[in-house]
């Protein structure tokens, strides 16, 4: 009987003007939960649930081939380049559009978008145009011995551009939004530039930083289509995770591809988790500001 | 005097510079140049081949489906996650963003196994001859699922910072729930719900990974542009492939363009200049 008389109580009481209705509220967070589960999880579901549906062996074997580790290896390396050198980067363009004027910024930060809006297949080809046989630089290259198309140099390049973005778009809005008060008070103290940089701005935004770094990694890792495009896949040598992915797809392995496929989900699901804690830690730190 | 208080202007400005003209501008001009030096004539022939321009209908038709899906179900969403409160509630706000996170090459080959015809919810709609996968509703769900973040982001922000004082004075006014949403919350949310749809919209135009494996890839029926770009440099056909990409190129900067345009005025709304 008591559940009886809570939910009359419920209904008479009356209702806050920014609320709505019960069934308003069921119906809106049942298609939520649908459209979520439909395109969200089930996705992910499939993908453990087919690395592992010929059993654990098979699973595991996919991590014995020698082609497998080669392409974990090189996926390391190539995010082991690009996402530093796209972090000292992200910085310094974080810094120079959010502690200074000057005329061209707003176009200077369009610009550093730019690459999250072109087609990964055109952050491939350009480099084809300019280091390929037919490139602008193809035939000096090929006088002097060096790949860098369909070789590993042009795939880091191809990476480079397509995660290029990333760290400074974390920053912008954060350090825009700190503003800097404590920079000028250090200033005046008679600290220097990198002194202002390690010890005030740094730990400011630190979780903002670590944002972007890990979307970028995320991205550094999976990347498909501009890595395709200078690749060359050649097993074993040009060959990224989810480049070989493809391979085994296409060969009728799909277990082996899902289970490296499972890998990498994995790392998605963890990029999540790391993000979700950046993003809470840079907010607390932004409403500890006076 | 001296213009710019805090110290290194020169180094980070000119590093920034440095490193975009050699990563994307001067790439870029590549594109461009290789296009012009090819000749009105073939590029114009190049872009305009039957092939290419059912393409165009799939890279660009379909993808405006797919945004606008996202604008429906993302509005939905993110009054969901802002408003609301249930158990799970912070999963599937974090869940939102899966698609950066997840490569595209997995949720490619997941979509695939998902809507295939002898699997999972392919075989719930094999008995009425509807096809899923390797058909154009295969790259619509594709693209659905890769723009899903961007009007979920956009707009939970400006849910979140709609005051109580106008739904509540709608309300003291005689406004049903209904009425409050469609003269003052709709309102309100517009240019940010316009700005998710670009954003979603650009993000499908240009995608490649998770499209090409539930494509099927069939010359004019599920054939996408960027498909296109890589079949012509495979046949070392670099003038053509980079008439295409300019292509891509130029639509990509006008959606940037309007989304731009559409977020300065979702901005001066909420009275950041």
């Amino acid at each position: 009987m008591a559940g009886a008389s809570t939910i009359r109580l419920e209904s008479q009481r009356p209702r806050k003007a920014t609320s709505d209705p019960l069934a308003i509220k069921m119906v809106l967070t049942t298609v939520t939960f649908l459209f979520f589960a439909l395109f969200l999880f089930l996705p992910l579901v499939v993908v453990f649930q087919e690395a592992f549906e010929k059993g654990v062996g098979v699973f595991l074997a996919t991590f014995r081939d020698p082609f497998t580790l080669h392409a974990i290896g090189l996926t390391l390396l190539i995010a082991g380049i690009a996402v530093p050198m796209n972090t000292a980067f992200g910085l310094a363009a974080a810094w120079s559009v959010t502690r200074y004027r000057f005329p061209g910024r707003s176009f200077l930060i369009t610009l550093i978008d730019l690459p999250l809006w072109v087609s990964p297949v055109i952050g491939g080809l350009i480099y084809v145009l300019v280091f390929g046989a037919q490139g602008w630089l193809g035939p000096w290259l090929r006088e002097h011995d060096i790949r860098i198309i369909f070789a590993v140099p042009g795939m880091v390049l191809a990476t480079l551009f397509v995660t290029f973005p990333f760290v400074a778009r974390g920053l912008i809005p954060l350090m825009q939004a700190q503003g800097m008060k404590e920079e000028e008070a250090a200033l005046t103290l008679g600290a220097n530039g990198w002194q202002i940089f390690w010890r005030i701005t740094l730990p400011k935004i630190k979780w903002g930083l670590l944002y972007g770094v890990i979307l970028c990694n995320a991205r550094a890792m999976g990347e498909f289509g501009a890595v395709s495009v200078v690749s060359g896949h050649i097993r074993g040598q040009t060959n990224t995770m989810p480049l070989h992915i493809e391979i085994l797809y296409n060969e009728y392995q799909v277990a082996a591809a899902f289970a490296v496929a499972s890998l990498l989900a994995l790392l998605a699901l963890l990029t999540l988790l790391i993000k979700s804690y950046a993003e809470w830690r840079a907010e607390q730190q932004l409403k500890n500001i006076p | 005097m001296k213009k710019h208080v805090i110290p290194g202007f020169g180094l980070t400005l000119g590093t920034t510079l440095i490193y975009l003209s050699l990563v994307v501008l001067i790439p870029l001009s590549a594109l461009c140049q290789r296009t012009l030096s090819g000749g009105w004539e073939h590029f114009w022939e190049t872009i305009t081949a039957p092939r290419v321009v059912a393409s165009y209908w799939v890279s660009f038709g379909i993808s405006f489906l797919a945004a606008a899906t996202n604008g429906v179900f993302g509005v939905i969403a993110a009054w969901v996650l802002v408003r609301y409160r249930f158990p799970g509630r912070r999963i599937l706000d974090a869940m939102v963003d899966l698609p950066f996170a997840l490569p595209t090459a997995v949720a490619g080959i997941a979509l695939t196994a998902l809507y295939a015809p002898n699997d999972w919810i392919g075989a719930l709609f094999q008995p009425y001859g509807i096809r899923i996968a390797f058909t154009q509703i295969g790259i619509y769900i594709a693209l659905t699922f890769i723009g899903l973040p961007f009007v979920v982001r956009t707009v939970q922000p400006i849910i979140e910072d709609l005051s109580a004082d106008v739904e509540e004075a709608a309300a003291c006014l005689g406004a049903n729930r209904w009425q409050t949403f469609w003269r003052v919350i709709f309102p309100a949310l517009l240019p940010s719900i316009l700005t998710g749809i670009t954003l979603s919209y650009g993000r499908a135009v240009g995608e490649f990974g998770s499209v090409v494996f539930i494509a099927g890839n069939l010359p004019f029926k599920t054939e996408i542009t960027p498909l296109l770009i890589i079949s012509k440099l495979e046949q070392y056909d670099y003038s053509g492939a980079a008439a295409l990409g300019f292509v891509m190129l130029v639509a990509s900067l006008l959606i940037l363009f309007v989304s731009n345009g559409l977020q300065a005025w979702n901005n001066k709304r909420r009275g950041i200049a």
